[in-house]
């Protein structure tokens, strides 16, 4: 069971990362290798409690303290086996996801929780280096056949749940790359290319056929796609950026981050931009609109590429630094457990070059005579819930306009939902009132034998969402083919307290 | 005798109630009763009317062991044995015109007939039918006079018609043959009258009733109370009539509503206690009269089956079996020998001819095992015979002119001391016998020597017994087979918990799992996850109308080891009915197995039979495979076969494994039904079993020693694995040792929880309820174990298998698929089995109770109730009518701070929790008028203090459990309720347990215990023992604080309903029903899942009982376990709830968050645990209880409206409020029928709620008249010294009077010596129960039971009466259990005390000249002194206090159980030499000992041969504070 009382006697402990002026100039991740006794000594802290709140916390029902335990015994192996029971990718989640895991441990109610999302990833790196994790081609074939269209997390493991279940799975992509926001959307600092890749060549192996460069409807059409295979699973990912319609947005210089993060993914991989194409900071004034982890995202690209000023601002309220122990008094509305803590956070980015704002509200891009952006105006507001319903409203503050200089503006505010011309209307399947693609409770979209998950599904979210999606999709779907399944059931508590 | 008639016949309310039926969940068969026993003699034989008298006089003075219920005239039932009164009975029949032969040439029966004409006449032509087959004819009826004006109304009525009948034989035969020739014709009618089924009612039949018929003896019994039996039966009071000898019984029954011929005496004995066992004998007499033969009765030995009926108590079925092997041909104290064994195996000293007979009869009879004092007679010789563990007292004297005078108490007749020869005490396994042919007393050595040298028993073992141990081991024995292990864990349903929480402990360490916070996964039959089908069965255990063993100390009475082989003819006796195989652990390991399989000696010869099925044909494959297995079996016997093995290997994709529980039962039951089972002994090598649960309903249900051969090879596999990381891990054989033996400890707390001793008498004896399972399935497999709500079949086991099986060997695998589940029964998981408790229910309830938001508690509750609803509990099977009609508006209903106070906390105690949980749990509650509970582990007075702002932090239950912990007068005057914890929930029939390193300085001088050592509080009470001893304790605590209420927890199992109106009849004002699934500090694992029912059973069984027998108005029905929301408050209402506790609940408030880690101390928010560090992370705040409670009164409001309820009076009982929900579709759940839940009580104007106090009779106590004597001293501190008169019939003495001492003058009481009272005689139970400092009792006579139980600072004196010539110091003067829970104060006796002597003591000091078995057991403080022989197993469990035994033969150590104590000497010029002189010389001047003068004269030579008795912890812990004192470091931290 753990330590019994390795809590007490240890504390959180994360592996360093390496130092700020070394990481800015390359692309390699953040952190340094965690030697296996340091992991094992955190692991040691798990209580192995009774009800394990990380246990739900975590979409995807990980079994945490399970492998914490295994951790803590140096069973590497039997470790990787309880992770892989319940996730696809956990050197994936080890890497980027936010964990909603930690603030739902139990010790983060009076001391810092475990570093269960390093444990997972040093579990993860360890297999792969061990060669552990083997293809797993599944010992019979049905005569079934499936079409997953959309290759981020939620796609992967669907893709992988339904091959495992023994049908031919065809996965299209219609980028270039493997791995949708995984490949393009995040930084290499956070997560290298490699690891996808060896995941992908394990997929290959086990017999995922995958087709990139292939956008559905357009180069097949949904005849086609409907008539070969026996289920569709639309895994398309939430791809309609939030935009920002103040006057000036047509400027040059003022781009949709997923844009602009895209295209140093795919420079990273070797692809060259003409001046006309490039999107970079270098030498820039750079302003990010969003306060999220794409903003953060766009933060550490931008410290990489060279940017002579990097500024990120936010709309809504500085969130506190942290719980001090008085705060964790149980009545306190700011104390939330096990929920998720809207706290002040210094991601890697942040710790390279932090100029945070703060209640900002941008009125207006002011370019030069080119057409290209050169500053932001912008006014401070108050959160007020005088306006026209019980909820706040941002009231701007007579006054306090001011400008900001800026060269590069990058919009970070999130997407709406999937992308509706082409594929989903022709597909015909409804869409919920936030416009992303509607299921039953069986995970079907208004077509039958078409279902869907993943952000394109549940609008835009955590790749531990997608991942979980992936394997309940692959679930339902095989069930609905084959009668009954055999995959792992859904998590009981699909709608999570936790609400990142 | 004068006779008093019954005048007040007015129609009182209970004048309608009606006599109880098996209905809803009441079933006659719980019925408990105990009571009191009384025998009296002449030693020569002389018989005399004046014995009669005598013999009614001390029924008398044993009426308050008795009972009555709603009727205060009818009691529970009285009765007297005699001798066959040949001179009254010649005269009164020549006035009928009969002519009697010579006396014992013709036989009396004594009838109790139906009351109609025609059915009367029926009976009775079928005895003279009977009797005239049987060679005898039938001289005459006499009408038995009888004044019915003289017994109450409720026995009127259901009074049967009384005749005798004169039965002579119509030849001239031996006496015995008459005797015989009587029970035989008595069996033939009562055979008859049961099978006239269409003649007679049902009624007729039960009221039909031989009570005895004999030409030896007579019985005079009914539904009476003791003092109503002369005056009842005119022909007790004639002068005629005339006895050597009479044994008499007074009733104390569960029940109000009794029966007459339940009345003791039966035909041959009379019965104090009770036999657990009884299920288990009665099926193996089932199987063993099938194979009668005796030359004695020839043919007639066919109309003798069946010897005992399902339907008859544990006494009658006892004495039928008992009267079958006295008439058979053996003497009667070798029947008592069989059938209640001394203790003998691994006995240190007993004589090897006395173990060679006990072992010989082992293999002819099992013990029948429980509580008992029997006295018995054969008309020739009177004996008596107490049970092994002594649970029940028995005194006696006899005077120089040989009157002999036995009872459950002294004092129950008066006798001028000079004229005592000699006194003394039933010991534990020992009988007392009184021959008057011989004219004399033959002691229990002289009788055992008689027995032993019978037959050449040591020779005849010798020749034919056999040991496993010395058969040699074959060269194959099978290991780990690796490559299959995995799909056979599957098949067999291993999840990960089995292997991670269960068996790797259990293989590292030998022990049985702990864990806390009791159980909120589904039943077995409601979960979504394939069960095995052990969960289905529910283990029964002792409370109240038995106690509990404790296993851990008490080991000198357990036997764990087996026989199998087959059993001879019970009327026979020869060397081969010893040719039986035995096993010293009854857990086999593979070697064993191997053996068992090819031994090859005649008498043992086995048969392997395999229990798989195949699965692909489904439940006809099962139902095939078990006929087929059954008569394989048949066909084995018949070849010749004494072994059967049933074997599950081979487990294979097709061939599934029966259960084995299910194959053993159908094995076990078919064999008694086919009269076979006693040729065989059942083996079962199974996969299945793998925990503590297992092996104890395996044995239960008859199987002889099971080889888990699975377990074994999972735990070599794991601890290979282990191996291979650490190099601590123990070897394969280490492990194979553990499992074996921590199993067995485990079984064996099993069988002790039931207060079963041996597990040859558990072995088939069935204690579990089936919770779940259809009637159908238990009718053939699990026959006679009471299923109350019906449940699964064959279908639903068979498809549980399947799914299993395919599990195993799947037709697809899926990778990354885990080889076993994860399960989540012990610890939440998102993907495993369901708990009420989760992440969402938990941190809802948190958020709603911190902030006080009734949206948020909205939530929580919808969640919590739709999840109870997902079927994990009955209560979730059952819905309100709906009907919007009634609905009242909210302001009507009784506002949320009237219905707050009906609700308390459970009992957490100071210990388990953290002194700023407990004490912010207590101002919650009496903010709110509600009640917290101490929990057991006392209080610290200064909270007994208001706070500043007015807050208390006193809990207002104050608890009173087994161990005593810091119960003195002070604690018990202090509390508003005073709860006896009878049992706990989540571990029924077990000791509390706190372990040491939750123990500090602070907690440790609360509970008066000796820091850092682990507190295992006893399983029993042990003041209580049965029903009446609780009924005792309710007494001494109400005089210990006349205005609490006297509380008492019981839980839920089936027949609580039954204790439950014996708690009432005993004066219980409250009466807690806890549910099975509660939370607990720590308990074994298997405790927690496995023991117990759930509150609502228990809780609608209780509410039938009471509002059946008229007993539910006097007393408040509360109950606990998993409440969580106000739907659970309002069905446990409706189901019959006055109030309602709700423990985890309240924690969860306070901040838990189920770590469940209470018993390791690690408590990370500060609650269950006493590390300084982590305390300081406690945030609990009082307001967030109040919320939560409020909250719950004010949902419950709603509730109330919607139903158009007004108060929580008209919500009680209302069961025609509910409905069982329709709309259930689990596949399992659907069977389960709740009818019998809901069921009314059919009553005219039932109360159904309590509205009327107890009558506890303070009034009469003796103490009043203390009181007023001294009322000066009490005022002013001024001396005062007064004399009495006193009686057994004074109980209680000095209770009352301490409470008002402590009231005024708290903990510190009087100065010594204030008050000084005298008495003289024998004192009654409870003498100076808790008395108070300054108050002196000095007694010149002799002393009951639990002599200053509870001593809170009083002194007690006892020395025998002036004018006594026995040797005093030879001599008993006080019964057992005296000091019981003592905390302070001295005590000194001029003799010899009973059993368990100072256990518990916490802090008096005592000198006594002689102690009986279980001396300073469990005692944590104070000092004993002994200045004369001890019993066996002295200073068991002691951990604090120490102890003086002058040990003049040397041999002491052989009677000490040394497991936690050091034998030191007392060394010249010491502290102890000088404490030890000083008590020994208090000793002398107080009594005037001459033993006590001869010492201090003698002193040199006499110090030598002290032994000091010193626990080594507490020498430990003070050695380490005299380290601390010198340097400086106050803080004790404890180790561990």
């Amino acid at each position: 069971m753990g330590k019994v009382t390795g809590f007490k006697e240890e504390g959180r402990e994360l592996p360093s990362r390496r130092p700020v002026e070394e990481r800015v100039h390359d692309w390699k991740e953040v952190y340094n290798e965690w030697p296996d006794k340091d992991a094992r000594t955190q692991a040691s802290r798990c209580m192995d409690c009774g009800v394990p709140f990380c246990n739900n916390g975590c979409p995807l029902g990980n079994l945490i303290p399970d492998w914490n335990h295994l951790v803590y015994r140096g069973e590497w192996e039997q470790a990787i086996a309880q992770l892989h029971s319940t996730n696809n990718f956990p050197e994936f989640t080890g890497r980027i996801c936010p964990a909603p895991c930690e603030p739902a441990c139990t010790l983060a109610i009076n001391q810092d929780p475990i570093t269960i999302e390093m444990i997972e990833k040093k579990i993860s790196d360890k297999a792969w280096d061990s060669g552990f994790i083997k293809p797993e081609p599944p010992t019979e074939r049905t005569d079934k056949k499936v079409a997953v269209i959309g290759s981020g997390p939620a796609g992967l493991a669907a893709a992988q749940q339904l091959n495992r279940a023994g049908h031919l799975v065809t996965l299209f992509e219609r980028n270039e790359y493997l791995g949708g926001l995984l490949a393009l959307g995040i930084p290499d600092f956070k997560l290298e290319k490699e690891v996808i890749e060896r995941r992908l060549d394990q997929m290959r192996a086990e017999g995922v056929d995958f087709r990139v460069s292939t956008n559905v409807g357009v180069d097949i059409t949904v005849d086609q796609l409907k008539a070969e295979y026996d289920s569709i699973i639309l895994t398309g990912g939430s791809t309609v950026p939030r935009d920002l319609p103040v006057p000036g947005r047509d400027l040059n210089g003022v781009h949709f981050a997923m844009d602009y993060l895209a295209q140093q993914n795919r420079r990273s991989k070797g692809q060259e931009f003409s001046p006309e194409e490039s999107i970079t900071a270098d030498g820039k004034n750079v302003v990010i609109i969003g306060g999220g982890d794409t903003g953060a995202d766009c933060l550490g690209t931008s410290h990489r590429q060279g940017a002579a000023s990097t500024t990120q601002i936010e709309i809504l309220d500085q969130p506190i630094d942290s719980l001090t122990p008085e705060q964790r008094q149980l009545d306190n509305p700011q104390f939330i457990w096990p929920e998720y803590p809207m706290v002040f956070r210094v991601t890697a980015a942040h710790e390279e070059g932090d100029n945070r704002d703060y209640d900002v509200m941008t009125t207006e891009f002011v370019g030069d005579e080119d057409g290209n952006v050169r500053e932001l105006k912008a006014v401070r507001i108050e959160w007020k819930a005088e306006g026209h319903g019980p909820r706040p409203e941002p009231i701007p503050v007579e006054g306090s306009e001011f400008t900001l200089k800026a060269d590069l503006v990058l919009l970070a505010m999130g997407f709406l939902h999937p992308q509706h011309n082409g594929l989903l209307d022709d597909l015909g399947v409804e869409y919920d009132m936030r416009g992303n693609v509607k299921i039953d409770e069986n995970m079907m979209t208004s077509e039958p034998g078409v279902f869907s998950a993943g952000d394109m599904q549940r609008g835009q979210s955590l790749v531990v969402h997608a991942i979980a999606g992936g394997r309940a999709v692959a679930r339902f779907a095989d069930e609905q083919m084959m009668g009954s399944s055999k995959l792992p059931g859904v998590k009981r508590y699909f709608r999570q307290l936790t609400t990142v | 005798m004068k006779v008093s008639v019954i005048k007040e016949y007015a129609q009182p309310a209970y004048a309608s109630l009606k006599p109880m039926k098996k209905s809803g969940l009441y079933d006659p068969a719980f019925e408990h009763d105990a009571c009191g026993v009384g025998l009296v003699a002449n030693i020569r034989g002389d018989q005399s009317h004046k014995m009669v008298d005598q013999a009614l006089e001390v029924l008398n003075h044993l009426t308050h062991r008795g009972a009555r219920g709603a009727d205060p005239h009818t009691g529970d039932g009285a009765g007297i044995l005699i001798q066959t009164p040949h001179e009254f009975f010649k005269d009164v029949t020549s006035d009928l015109g009969m002519r009697l032969p010579e006396p014992g040439k013709y036989g009396v029966a004594m009838v109790f007939l139906p009351q109609g004409a025609k059915a009367q006449a029926a009976c009775e032509a079928e005895i003279a039918k009977a009797v005239s087959a049987q060679g005898m004819e039938l001289l005459g009826w006499r009408d038995v006079p009888q004044r019915p004006d003289t017994i109450g109304i409720l026995a009127q009525k259901v009074k049967p018609t009384i005749r005798q009948a004169f039965i002579a034989p119509t030849s001239d035969i031996d006496s015995d043959k008459l005797e015989r020739e009587l029970y035989v014709a008595r069996k033939v009618v009562e055979n008859a009258v049961e099978a006239m089924t269409d003649a007679l009612s049902d009624d007729d039949r039960d009221n039909f009733y031989i009570c005895s018929m004999s030409a030896r003896t007579i019985v005079y019994k009914g539904l009476l109370i003791s003092e109503q039996v002369a005056p009842f039966f005119p022909d007790l009071e004639d002068e005629r009539l005339k006895t050597a000898f009479a044994l008499v019984h007074s009733r104390y029954s569960t029940n109000t509503l009794g029966a007459w011929k339940l009345a003791h005496p039966y035909r041959m004995l009379c019965h104090n206690g009770e036999i657990n066992t009884v299920q288990g004998n009665k099926n193996w007499m089932r199987a063993r009269e099938q194979h009668f033969t005796s030359d004695l009765f020839g043919d007639d030995v066919r109309k003798l089956v069946p010897v005992t009926r399902q339907d008859e108590s544990d006494t009658a079925s006892f004495d039928q079996v008992f009267e079958l092997l006295a008439l058979g041909g053996r003497e009667i104290e070798h029947v008592a020998a069989m059938m209640i064994p001394e203790p003998w195996y691994g006995h240190e000293t007993m004589s090897e001819e006395k173990k060679a007979f006990y072992q010989y009869h082992s293999a002819v009879m099992e013990p029948w095992d429980g509580p008992a004092m029997m006295a018995f007679t054969d008309g020739h010789k009177v004996g008596a015979v107490l049970d092994r563990n002594g649970f029940r007292p028995m005194r006696y004297l006899v005077t120089k002119d040989d009157l002999l005078v036995m009872a459950s108490e002294t004092g129950v007749l008066d006798i001028a001391p000079e004229k005592v020869a000699f006194k003394g005490r039933l010991q534990p396994g020992m009988i007392f016998l009184v021959d008057f042919e011989e004219g004399r007393i033959i002691d229990d050595a002289e009788v055992k020597h008689g027995l032993a040298s019978r037959a050449p028993y040591g020779d005849w073992i010798k020749e034919n017994a056999r040991f496993l141990d010395d058969i040699p081991e074959p060269s194959f024995v099978p290991g780990v087979d690796s490559e299959t292990l995995e799909e056979r864990q599957k098949a067999f349903g291993y999840s990960q918990e089995d292997l991670k929480i269960l068996l790797a402990p259990l293989a590292d360490t030998g022990h049985e799992t702990y864990g806390s916070m009791g159980s909120d996964t589904p039943l077995a039959v409601l979960s979504d996850l394939p069960q095995n089908l052990f969960n289905y069965f529910k283990q029964q255990f002792a409370q109240v109308s038995n106690p509990p063993l404790d296993k851990d100390f008490e080991k000198i009475v357990t036997q764990m080891s087996m026989t199998v082989g087959a059993e001879g003819n019970l009327f026979d006796e020869s060397p081969r009915h010893c040719r039986q195989l035995a096993m010293e652990h009854p857990i086999l390991t593979n070697a064993e197995m191997a053996k068992i399989k090819t031994i090859d000696e005649p008498g043992f010869k086995s048969a392997v039979v395999s229990t798989l099925w195949n699965a692909n044909k489904g439940t006809d494959g099962l139902r095939e495979a078990l006929d087929r297995v059954r008569s394989e079996v048949t066909d084995a016997i018949d070849k010749g076969h004494q072994i059967l093995i049933l074997s599950d290997r081979g487990v294979d994709s097709e061939s599934a494994p029966i259960p084995s529980i299910l194959v053993t039962g159908a094995v076990h039951h078919h064999l008694i039904r086919e009269g076979m089972r006693q040729n065989v002994g059942i083996v079962v090598e199974s996969g299945d079993p793998r925990e503590v649960h297992h092996f104890a309903v395996l044995f239960g249900y008859g199987a002889n020693a099971v080889n888990p051969y699975l377990a074994f090879e999972t735990a070599w596999d794991m601890c290979r694995v282990d191996r291979e990381l650490e190099n601590d891990t123990p070897t394969d054989s280490v492990v194979e040792k553990n499992i074996v033996e921590g199993l067995e400890k485990g079984v064996l707390n099993v069988m002790a929880k039931m207060g079963v001793s041996t597990l040859a008498s558990y072995h088939g004896a069935q204690v579990f309820e089936g919770l779940g399972l259809s009637k159908k399935l238990v009718d053939e497999f699990f026959t006679w174990t009471p299923t109350k709500i019906e449940g699964i079949g064959l279908e639903e086991i068979a498809q549980d298998s399947v799914e299993r099986l395919g599990r195993a060997y799947p037709e697809q695998t899926v990778a990354a698929e885990l080889p076993l589940d994860v399960a989540g029964v012990y610890q939440w998981r998102s993907n495993g089995e369901h708990h009420m408790y989760n992440p969402l229910t938990v941190a809802l309830l948190q958020d709603s109770v911190n902030r006080n938001d009734a949206t948020v508690f909205a939530q929580y509750s919808k969640l919590a109730n739709d999840e109870t609803r997902r079927l994990t509990t009955i209560r979730g099977l059952l819905d309100f009518k709906e009907d919007e009609s009634k609905a009242i508006p909210l302001g009507e209903v009784e506002p949320a701070s009237e219905i707050v106070k009906r609700f308390a906390t459970g009992a957490i105690s100071l210990g388990s929790i953290s002194r700023e949980a407990h004490e912010t749990l207590a101002i919650a509650m009496n903010r709110i008028g509600a009640r917290s509970n101490t929990g057991e582990g006392g209080e610290d007075a200064s909270r007994y203090e208001l706070d500043p702002n007015g807050d208390s932090r006193s809990s207002a239950i104050k608890q009173v459990a087994s161990g005593r912990f810091g119960v003195t007068i002070n604690y018990l005057a202090n509390a508003t309720d005073l709860q006896i914890k009878m049992a706990q929930g989540s571990k029924p029939g077990e000791g509390g347990h706190l372990p040491g390193q939750k123990i500090d300085e602070y907690i440790g001088g609360v509970r008066r215990t000796t820091p850092g050592v682990d507190l295992i509080s006893p399983p029993p009470h042990h003041d209580i023992y049965s029903i009446e001893d609780l009924s005792q304790l309710i007494h001494d605590l109400k005089n210990a604080n006349d205005e609490a209420r006297i509380h008492v927890k019981l839980v839920s199992k089936a027949g609580v309903g039954t204790i439950a109106a014996g708690v009432a009849k005993g004066k219980g004002d409250v009466v807690l029903i806890s549910g099975d699934s509660g939370g607990t500090g720590s308990s074994p694992l298997s405790s927690i899942k496995h023991a117990g029912l759930p509150w609502e059973l228990g809780l609608a069984e209780t509410q039938q009982t009471l509002v059946a027998n008229g007993l539910r108005s006097r007393i408040v029905v509360q109950t606990d376990g998993q409440i969580k929301t106000a739907q659970d408050v309002a069905i446990a209402a409706v189901l019959g709830a006055d109030e309602w506790g709700i423990a985890t609940g309240a924690l969860i408030a306070l901040g838990c968050i189920m770590l469940r880690k209470c018993h390791l101390n690690t408590c990370s928010v500060g609650i269950a645990t006493q590390d300084p560090d982590l305390r300081a992370e406690f945030r609990g705040r009082p307001e967030a209880v109040v919320n939560y409670f409020m909250l719950l009164s004010e949902d419950l409001r709603n509730i109330m409206a919607g139903l158009g309820i007004r108060t929580v009076d008209d919500l009680i009982g209302r069961t025609d409020l509910l409905e069982q929900r329709t709309a259930v579709e689990h596949w399992k759940g659907k069977g389960v029928d709740l009818a019998p839940l809901l069921v009314q009580p059919d009553v005219d104007n039932a109360e159904l709620h309590q509205s009327e106090a107890q009558d506890h009779e303070l009034e009469k106590a003796l103490d009043n008249e203390l009181i007023k004597t001294a009322s000066n001293a009490i005022e002013s501190g001024s001396p005062v010294t007064a004399s009495f008169e006193i009686g057994n019939h004074n109980r209680t003495v000095g209770a009352m009077l301490s409470n008002r001492i402590a009231r005024k003058y708290g903990d510190e009481g009087l100065p010594d010596g204030t008050i000084e009272f005298n008495f003289t005689g024998s004192v009654g139970q409870s003498f100076g129960a808790f008395l108070a400092p300054g108050v002196t009792f000095n007694v010149s006579g002799d002393a009951n039971d639990h002599l200053g139980k509870g001593l809170s600072g009083g002194k007690i004196k006892v020395v025998p009466p002036a004018g006594s010539t026995f040797v005093a110091e030879e001599t008993i003067i006080t019964g057992n259990v005296a000091l019981y829970g003592a905390t302070s104060g001295e005590m000194f006796l001029r003799g010899v005390a009973g059993e368990r002597f100072c256990v518990r003591n916490s802090g008096a000091n005592a000198v006594a000249e002689g102690v009986g078995d279980h001396g300073c057991e469990y005692m944590t403080g104070g000092i004993t002194v002994i200045i004369g022989k001890t019993g066996r197993n002295f200073a068991a469990g002691m951990s604090g206090g120490e102890a003086y035994v002058l040990d003049e033969d040397g041999d002491f150590y052989v009677r000490c159980n040394q497991e936690l104590v050091d034998l030191d000497p007392v060394e010249a010029g010491s502290e102890d030499e000088e404490k030890l002189i000083r008590l020994i010389n208090d000793h002398r001047n107080y009594t005037g000992s001459p033993v006590a003068e001869n010492i201090i004269a003698n002193w040199d030579d006499f110090r030598t041969k002290f032994v000091k008795v010193m626990p080594r912890d507490y020498k430990r812990v003070l050695e380490e504070r005299r380290l601390q004192e010198e340097t400086g470091d106050r803080e004790f931290v404890p180790n561990g």
